[in-house]
């Protein structure tokens, strides 16, 4: 059985990991303690740079990278493509943790963490922030109704189960469309500051380009996350349909690019890109190193087939949505020189760590990898099916 | 001081203060106001041909609003230089060198800062909680108990006026009220509220020369026009900083060198919630729109799966 495997292996690989994960952890705790007992004034934020690692990485960056969940189900059980199922449970508890992590961290930049609640409380329709928290809270809880099925299954509660299972295909939907609201509406905050923000990087469809890159970045972080977790657990790559998934990458980029120099073209902005600034150079190598290189590299079958290349051309995708969040909220906005101090840092790495941890012990506990016959009592219409078309 | 709602009404009735039409500001804030309904709001007028730079204005701020001192390094009063969490007002000082001579005296303006007062504002339309309100008198303020601590009003304002006190675990966003103090509770108001007792700014009141007024936004603008056309070509561009920036301001600036040396941002007459406005009024169509294409999709793809299994 799979899961003997894993247990055999993990003992093997893990331990040097765990421990420097443990320890990238206290060094987080510590500069929590730092951040609840100094206040803000412990980080390099100012007046004049209100928003710093915490919103741009952590949340923007952070909800981006976590948007495979959306996507992934959206494939599996909306377009039916099944053969994608042994990669569901995986991404969905990735994205489970990337949310909780991102509301985990506004905890640290809120200046009233005491008062988290409050957009339940007071409401604002007109803010586009109001709007982000109503939908993280509700995509968690959509998260939660998904990820259930892990401990269900463990504990063997087959009547929740079924009442899971059975209300699987809404539940799918309305993340969907949470996600859509959302992840483009991180875009839109900065819609709001036009004499702030960098011509290259200001639009009125900022939106939209959140949105595609979001998905583009969804699908690289399932790549990216499932050959790193194959490595970690010792289990083959499912490199077939990390390939196919890889296919689809460069229609994504090669669309983002198409409405992000589209919109510079119509808006008489091209002449951005080449005025030589420190602006013109992030663009630069965001677009070229983020978009262009994997959307060429992602072309090639070759390179789609080879899992190691396969997952740094995904890496490179990642690292372009990370790049431009940070463009977006950092270096293109005006404002003084900002760079993270070390609890800035710490937090953001400890509750990085925090989630490693959590993924490893949610793999050695709980049915996340499906490689194994479903019992005959959980096969429903959304139960693990074998590969068909 | 607490002053209830029909006390003020006598005040207001009585004074200056007949400018603001109720005090308890409690009531839904309105979220924007129009050029029409602002004509009668309060509003101040800036000059920065009559400022002399004593900072007069500074100081009474600080001492009516009881922000804390700035000190420096050595535990001593120090003059601050920008707005910040405990300074709500400053005055600035522009100077040209002028090419020849380092030392001959150039162009020069002293310009104060504080918040413009948004007839439409972009930290009200921002804020997650509705902390930042428009009040239906006219000026900006600020729930206290509401916030907690986003700091996207800080990320929207064009004038990068809100500031933030860092140095504490339960700060606050910080900012000139036009001294009609914090939101309270209902039939409550500030003892900070100068509004409220029949008196302006008290910014304008300590004002030795002039060079700030207060008075009704229309009487304001009239006033700047005739200062205007009383001298043609002596004021940047003859215009009123304020009147359409984003859609106009309460705060108005009159000034002989270009605004955007003053750090005054060229902004265009739109108002910024107009830009996100339709943003969060696309939710329903995300919902209905992405809703149904994915039940049409998995219906159509489900029905597909049948037929294959049955045939």
């Amino acid at each position: 059985m799979a899961t003997t495997t894993i247990k055999s292996s993990k003992q093997a690989t893990l331990p040097v990991g765990s421990i420097i994960l443990w320890i990238i952890l206290l060094i987080g705790v510590w500069a929590a303690i730092v951040r609840y007992s100094q206040g803000l004034g412990s980080t390099n934020l100012a007046d004049s740079r209100p928003w710093g690692l915490w919103i741009a990485f952590d949340v923007m960056a952070g909800v981006a990278l976590a948007a495979g969940g959306f996507t992934l189900a959206a494939i599996v059980y909306i377009f039916r493509m099944k053969r994608f199922y042994p990669l569901i449970r995986p991404t969905l508890l990735t994205a489970y943790l990337g949310y909780l992590l991102a509301a985990g961290s506004i905890l640290f930049d809120l200046g009233r963490p005491d008062r988290f609640y409050h957009p339940f409380f007071y409401w604002n329709h007109h803010s586009v922030m109001f709007e982000i928290a109503w939908s993280v809270i509700l995509y968690l809880s959509i998260l939660t109704v998904e990820n259930s099925q892990l401990v269900l299954e463990k504990f063997r509660l087959h009547a929740l189960l079924r009442i899971v299972r059975k209300i699987t295909i809404p539940v799918v939907i309305a993340g969907i469309i949470i996600s859509t609201a959302h992840q483009s509406s991180l875009g839109g905050l900065f819609v709001l500051v036009p004499n702030q923000t960098h011509p290259l990087w200001y639009t009125p469809i900022l939106p939209v380009l959140f949105y595609i890159s979001a998905i583009s970045v969804g699908l690289a972080m399932v790549i990216v996350e499932s050959t790193l977790s194959a490595k970690a657990f010792d289990r083959p790559v499912e490199s077939h349909l990390l390939s196919e998934i890889g296919s689809w990458l460069p229609t994504m980029l090669g669309l983002y690019l198409l409405v992000n120099l589209g919109n510079l073209a119509v808006s008489g902005k091209l002449g951005f890109i080449f005025e030589g600034s420190l602006a013109s150079f992030m663009y630069l190598a965001e677009i070229i190193i983020g978009v262009v290189a994997p959307l060429i590299l992602l072309s090639f079958a070759s390179i789609r087939n080879d899992s190691a290349r396969l997952f740094q051309s995904a890496l490179l995708v990642v690292f372009g949505v990370i790049f431009n969040r940070f463009n977006v909220l950092v270096w293109g906005q005006n404002g003084a020189f900002y760079v993270p101090n070390w609890v800035e840092f710490a937090v953001t790495a400890g509750l990085i760590s925090l989630g490693t941890l959590l993924y490893i012990f949610a793999v050695k506990n709980l049915p996340v990898y499906t490689d194994h016959t479903p019992e005959p009592e959980q096969i429903s219409e959304e139960a693990p099916l074998p590969a068909a078309g | 001081m607490a002053v209830n709602r029909r006390d003020f009404l006598k005040l207001a009735g009585a004074g200056v203060g007949s400018l603001v039409l109720a005090a308890g500001h409690t009531e839904p804030a309105a979220a924007e106001s129009t050029p029409e309904e602002a004509r009668r709001h309060p509003s101040m007028l800036y000059d920065t041909t009559l400022c002399v730079g004593c900072r007069a204005c500074q100081n009474a701020c600080r001492n009516w609003n009881e922000t804390t001192a700035e000190l420096n390094s050595e535990g001593m009063y120090d003059m601050p230089t920008d707005l910040s969490g405990s300074t709500w007002t400053i005055i600035k000082l522009y100077e040209e060198e002028t090419a020849e001579d380092a030392d001959a005296p150039g162009i020069f303006s002293f310009i104060k800062r504080n918040c413009m007062h948004c007839l439409d504002p972009a930290c009200v339309s921002a804020c997650t909680v509705g902390a930042m309100q428009k009040s239906p008198e006219g000026p900006v303020i600020y729930d206290v108990n509401r916030c907690f601590g986003c700091r996207y009003c800080m990320v929207a304002c064009p004038y990068k006026v809100p500031r933030y006190q860092w140095g504490t675990t339960t700060p606050l966003v910080q900012k000139c009220t036009f001294c009609f103090g914090y939101v309270q509770p209902e039939g409550v108001v500030d003892d900070k509220n100068r509004l409220a007792q029949g008196l302006g700014p008290s910014c304008v009141e300590a004002c030795p020369t002039g060079a700030l007024s207060w008075g009704p936004r229309e009487e304001m603008l009239e006033k700047a026009h005739t200062r205007i056309k009383s001298a043609p070509g002596k004021y940047y561009e003859d215009r009123v900083y304020g009147e359409h920036e984003a859609g106009g301001t309460l705060q108005l600036v009159l000034s002989h060198v270009p605004f955007t040396k003053l750090g005054l941002p060229t902004l265009d007459p739109r108002p910024l919630p107009s830009l996100t406005d339709p943003l969060n009024w696309s939710v329903p169509g995300i919902i209905l729109g992405v809703g149904g294409l994915m039940s049409a999709i998995y219906v159509n793809r489900s029905q597909a799966e049948f037929k294959t299994k049955e045939d």
